[in-house]
């Protein structure tokens, strides 16, 4: 019951992009087709899921047994960094279509706070590590289905006309706005 | 171009967050008031003023294969001790960043600033290429925070104007969007004219 | 003098030196920090405890206890004393019931049972809403107050308090922070 419950909270009522505000520079820069923005959730999921199984094993076997907390920041993003890497040399060995597909977003996924920022609040919220895992695959989804309903989005308003200077990044934030309010609605589900 | 070029690029010409739409993480996460968002700001070009100043020092010492694991390793290093000196002397606005003073680390701009600028440049201008954006930034981040607090608590600087509450909207998620979508876009109008 | 050469040997020992030198420079500022920290974390507990009890003249932090709750974890508890006799009891309550998440609040107890008075530690309620938990016309009705006849539950629950308007799962869960710290004093025996 406890992970029904983490899962709603960090994909609808919670959302780690509308409303805990991470992960936004893919979220502007990958959502303008709904295909790349799929390819860039699905590598986000992945990437989620393993650095929060890492991050929390370091955290727990090493940072803590040493009292060395303060190097929490370094050795996360370094792993973090790591795995990415993997992920690449993975993708390229196995779906060179699907690597080519996300190109230059791959090593970009290392810089989206999403992904550190998820570390960081499982060992905040004193999570063991399974609920930390469901919560960063959670957390993933939720940064999917918003990527993939902004894009769905913008696909649409390539047919529109829009006032030049709203172009581009602009209309995407108030769009974003819009849809975070609509998220805010979710919050009466959890009694 | 000149140092004094260099120093106010990042003002508005080149403004981080208006112009290069880099750092928005931080930027509608801690805007809910402007002196959150000007301390984030504040924290954030400490970390790229010695960063940007460290990594140009080492720039010819670091193999090119490995610059970018030993970048984020310096960054973070900056990053960790901003982090202890607020919890130590600020920890009210501590507990008011939050989680988002640990992500500096991969603030696009801090990243950015040493890949485009520190490890080609000498140390005297990266010093002020990181000073400059990061004014820039924490003017940025002033202006909407104030925008956010005056019209959203109906309060600015911490004091109240206005009896009760304001649009409360803007000092929550969906207007930290709308609020930053537009500024962005006034920025762009004015670099028009 | 031009650029350092890509070799492994290279690579190796820039990294290797880099990290020394990071982890070294963070050591020294954690300690030259760690007091500080120590000092802040300390002064807020007291200034929160000197809001919610008499006047004291112990240290109510030296003479903390935990006590369990039943429900399975245990509160903070800070004797104040005046002239060696118990003036009061701080108790640093929480609930995770809150509308957005954790409630921590600072809930000060006469001797007998009766609420002196609460001050809010840490809460992530609505803005303009959940928020007003921490504003004397909410959390001043429990002053002066027994919650063994004073219900704490909200009114719609059939209680005594008087919740924030459109804001009740706040009210009930600021209610229920309470009332975990009033059974916790009364299971542990007030000393």
């Amino acid at each position: 019951m406890e992970y029904i419950l983490i899962i709603i909270s960090a994909v609808f009522i919670n959302n780690v992009v509308l409303a805990q505000f991470l992960g936004i520079c893919p979220f502007l820069g990958v959502s303008n087709k709904v295909n790349t923005a799929l390819g860039m959730a699905g590598a986000v999921v992945f990437v989620i899921v393993l650095a929060t199984m890492v991050t929390y094993l370091i955290q727990v076997y090493v940072l803590n047994k040493l009292g060395i907390g303060f190097m929490q920041t370094i050795t996360f993003i370094l792993v973090i960094a790591a795995l990415v890497q993997m992920v690449e040399i993975i993708l390229k060995k196995v779906s060179q279509p699907l690597y080519q597909a996300l190109g230059i977003f791959l090593p970009l996924i290392t810089t989206n706070c999403a992904v550190l920022g998820v570390a960081i609040l499982v060992i905040k919220k004193n999570y063991n590590l399974i609920e930390g895992v469901v919560y960063g695959a959670s957390t993933a989804i939720g940064f999917g289905l918003a990527l993939i309903i902004l894009a769905g989005i913008r696909e649409q308003l390539e047919l529109v006309d829009i006032p030049n200077g709203m172009k581009g990044v602009s209309i995407s934030l108030v769009i974003a706005g819009i849809l975070a309010m609509a998220f805010m609605g979710f919050t009466g589900i959890v009694k | 171009m000149n140092q004094f070029q260099n120093f106010t690029k990042g003002f508005i010409k080149e403004n981080p967050i208006l112009v290069l739409v880099l750092g928005t993480c931080p930027t509608l996460a801690t805007t809910s008031s402007s002196l959150n968002g000007m301390g984030m700001g504040i924290a954030t070009t400490f970390v790229l003023i010695g960063s940007n100043v460290v990594i140009s020092l080492l720039s010819n010492l670091i193999p090119d294969k490995v610059r970018i694991p030993a970048f984020v390793v310096i960054i973070a290093s900056f990053v960790t001790v901003i982090d202890l000196i607020m919890q130590a002397y600020v920890p009210g606005l501590y507990e008011k960043l939050g989680i988002f003073i640990p992500l500096i680390v991969v603030n696009c701009i801090v990243l950015g600033r040493a890949e485009a600028y520190a490890c080609k440049n000498s140390v005297f201008s990266s010093f002020i290429d990181g000073f400059g954006m990061g004014l820039g930034f924490t003017m940025a981040l002033g202006i909407l925070g104030a925008f956010r607090e005056i019209v959203g608590s109906g309060a600015i600087f911490g004091h109240k104007f206005i009896e009760g509450d304001g649009v409360l909207v803007f000092i929550l998620a969906p207007g930290a969007f709308i609020a930053l979508g537009y500024l962005i876009a006034l920025i762009n109008r004015i670099k028009k004219t | 003098m031009a650029k350092t050469e890509s070799t492994f040997k290279n690579m190796v020992l820039s990294l290797t030196l880099i990290s020394l030198g990071a982890s070294a420079c963070l050591g020294y500022v954690y300690q030259m920090t760690k007091v500080p920290i120590e000092l802040s974390v300390l002064n807020k507990k007291l200034t929160a405890i000197k809001l919610v009890v008499p006047e004291f003249n112990n240290n109510p932090n030296d003479e903390m206890y935990k006590l369990p709750t039943g429900e399975g974890d245990s509160l903070d508890v800070y004797p104040a004393k005046k002239d060696n006799v118990v003036v009061g009891y701080a108790i640093n309550t929480n609930t995770k019931k809150g509308f957005s998440g954790n409630i921590s609040l600072m809930a000060g107890f006469k001797p007998d049972g009766t609420i002196i008075s609460i001050t809010v530690l840490e809460q992530k309620e609505t803005p303009g809403l959940g928020t007003k938990m921490a504003e004397p016309l909410f959390k001043n009705q429990f002053n002066d107050k027994n919650p063994s006849q004073f219900n704490l539950k909200v009114k719609k629950d059939g209680g005594s308090v008087d919740a924030i308007t459109a804001a009740t799962i706040s009210s009930r869960a600021f209610c229920d922070a309470v009332q975990r710290s009033y059974n916790t004093l009364q299971k542990g025996g007030l000393k």
